[in-house]
């Protein structure tokens, strides 16, 4: 496995002259090819300002962001950004074109590929997240989740080595929410596509293989989401709710419960209570 | 009453007018614009009738939908010709009672200007009916290229009437549900005077601004993630294409030309 990006000792602040609060302090770490990696914080805690930095938007003002070996800087960062594709909050104020076909053309048309090309790509693009069949489409009647998937379809149409998605499925309803991380898993096995997903949403992040945990522009900690969800109350401290499985099995253990607690699912909370007396 | 209007509507539809590529028609109107000049007598101008719905008859939209929509605009027909049939005071006195002379010329260049305006819009509206907004926009900026030596910003435009088009529907209903939060706290958009009313669209407009050009900040970032730099180096994903069709529709003008110059005074 070999490094896509990192961030080495990057910090950013949005009024640097007027000693305004870094959004960004000293943060360090790396993505891994083909990994996923869930970047979570409460809000104000720098994750969204990760995400800028990330795609050139923004350009810190100590330390570097590397993609693959290249340092972000203004000359290279067309090149950077056909590499990385971004999916951000809101779905509908991020559909440029006039209908499906036309918004995930749109990368494509800028980057100057040829028509016949353009065909190939978008069909393929809109198959891998399965709204072949909306090809003409126009945004308003789509929902959320499909105009979400639209978006990642956009994405993948150039081909990106990286997606990030911005709280990308914090505006739909769970059933959006569940299509769209469905859609993303499914890439990841397919094409092998290297994942960062920027969120608060903690049954999100528990999808992914690594954790990184952002606290008032800090890294607060990073790891495995079995270890970060360790933590425990000091999640909560920092205004993220925990999944709902370690919830129950906090509240349970609370009522006087004898459970061995991580539990990372339902599943296995439920296998864990059904099984609690037979060791007796 | 909006619905009724359909002035700027596109009706989809796969007659030989619809499948027509939107260059040839916007060549097409502003060559029929020209030509509506050429007529100056009787038998001119029944042609040009008679040309117009031809292709009304050909793009297979209903006659009555098309008089029932331009309503508003037949108004203003109407009233054009009754100004011209009191006051042009030429030719022979037809009609006379108390003050109202009705002259031949009157009534005679009355319905000239009316035929002449009739036909400006139903073919203008025959245009806009039978294409897509965004293909107008596709044919514009494809016809107008030539005037990128001149510096016209012609692919900045054709960008933002298309970004323009996709908006509508999302700030409509982003309206709507401000209308719907600001009726919830008590404020009535539909009673009172004049003045009251217009008051009361404040509210509505000034969230409405606010969250449009919270979606331009957005859709900036996201274009440019997306690699946007401009129309330079751009490729173009939606093709125009130019079949005989298109050369045929643009031959019947210049027939339709010819024949008026034959038959004029």
């Amino acid at each position: 496995m070999s490094e896509i990006l990192s961030f080495n000792h990057v910090t950013f602040s949005y009024a640097p002259e007027e000693g305004g609060r870094n959004a960004v302090e000293d943060v360090t770490f790396a993505v891994q090819q083909g990994e996923w990696i869930a970047v979570v914080g409460h809000n104000g805690s720098g994750k969204s300002t990760l995400a800028k930095l990330m795609s050139g938007l923004l350009f810190p003002q100590q330390g570097e962001v590397r993609f693959k070996h290249d340092v972000l800087t203004e000359e290279n960062i067309w090149d950077i950004r056909s590499n990385i594709g971004i999916v951000f909050q809101n779905p509908d104020n991020q559909f440029v074109g006039t209908t499906v076909q036309d918004d995930v053309a749109f990368s494509l048309e800028n980057n100057g590929v040829p028509y016949e090309e353009m065909v190939k790509r978008v069909q393929e693009a809109l198959q891998q997240v399965k709204m072949e069949k909306f090809l003409n489409h126009e945004p308003h009647h789509l929902s959320g989740g499909q105009k979400q998937r639209v978006a990642i379809a956009g994405a993948l149409a150039m081909q990106p080595q990286m997606l990030i998605l911005d709280e990308a499925t914090s505006m739909l309803d769970p059933q959006g929410r569940a299509e769209v991380l469905k859609t993303v898993q499914i890439l990841r096995e397919k094409i092998g596509l290297t994942v960062l997903s920027i969120t608060h949403d903690l049954e999100e992040a528990m999808l992914a293989d690594r954790i990184l945990f952002m606290n008032e522009g800090k890294k607060f900690a990073q790891g495995t989401p079995a270890e970060i969800f360790a933590l425990g109350d000091q999640l909560v401290e920092f205004g993220l709710d925990l999944p709902f499985a370690m919830k129950m099995t906090k509240l349970l253990q609370a009522q006087g419960v004898q459970l061995a607690g991580k539990h990372m699912t339902e599943e296995e909370l439920v296998n864990d209570i059904w099984t609690s007396n037979f060791n007796k | 009453m909006m619905e009724k209007m359909i002035f700027g509507r596109f009706i989809p539809g796969d007659s030989f007018i619809h499948r027509l590529d939107p260059r040839s028609k916007l060549l097409f109107v502003l060559g029929f614009i020209i030509i509506v000049f050429l007529a100056n007598n009787t038998i001119t101008y029944a042609l040009l009738l008679a040309f117009t719905f031809l292709v009304i008859l050909v793009s297979r939209i209903r006659l009555y939908f098309l008089v029932n929509g331009l309503k508003p605009v037949l108004i203003l027909m109407i009233f054009t010709f009754l100004l011209h049939l009191f006051f042009t005071q030429e030719g022979n006195l037809l009609w006379e009672w108390r003050f109202i002379n009705i002259y031949e010329e009157g009534l005679r260049q009355g319905i000239y200007i009316s035929v002449r305006f009739l036909v400006l819009v139903f073919m203008t509206t025959v245009l806009t009916l039978t294409t897509s907004p965004i293909s107008i926009t596709d044919g514009l900026e494809t016809l107008l290229d030539p005037f990128k030596k001149v510096k016209l910003p012609v692919h900045e435009l054709a960008l933002m009437m298309s970004i323009a088009l996709r908006f509508i529907p999302t700030l409509m209903d982003e309206t709507d549900k401000i209308m719907k939060a600001q009726m919830a706290r008590g404020s009535d958009l539909s009673a009172g005077s004049l003045s009251q009313r217009l008051k009361a669209v404040v509210p509505l407009l000034v969230p409405l601004f606010v969250s449009a050009f919270k979606r331009a900040e957005d859709l900036a970032t996201a274009m440019e993630v997306r690699g946007y730099r401009g129309g330079e180096g751009r490729t173009r994903y939606r093709q125009l294409k130019w079949d005989l069709e298109d050369t045929v529709a643009l031959l019947s003008l210049v027939v339709l030309a010819g024949v008026l110059i034959y038959f004029r005074q």
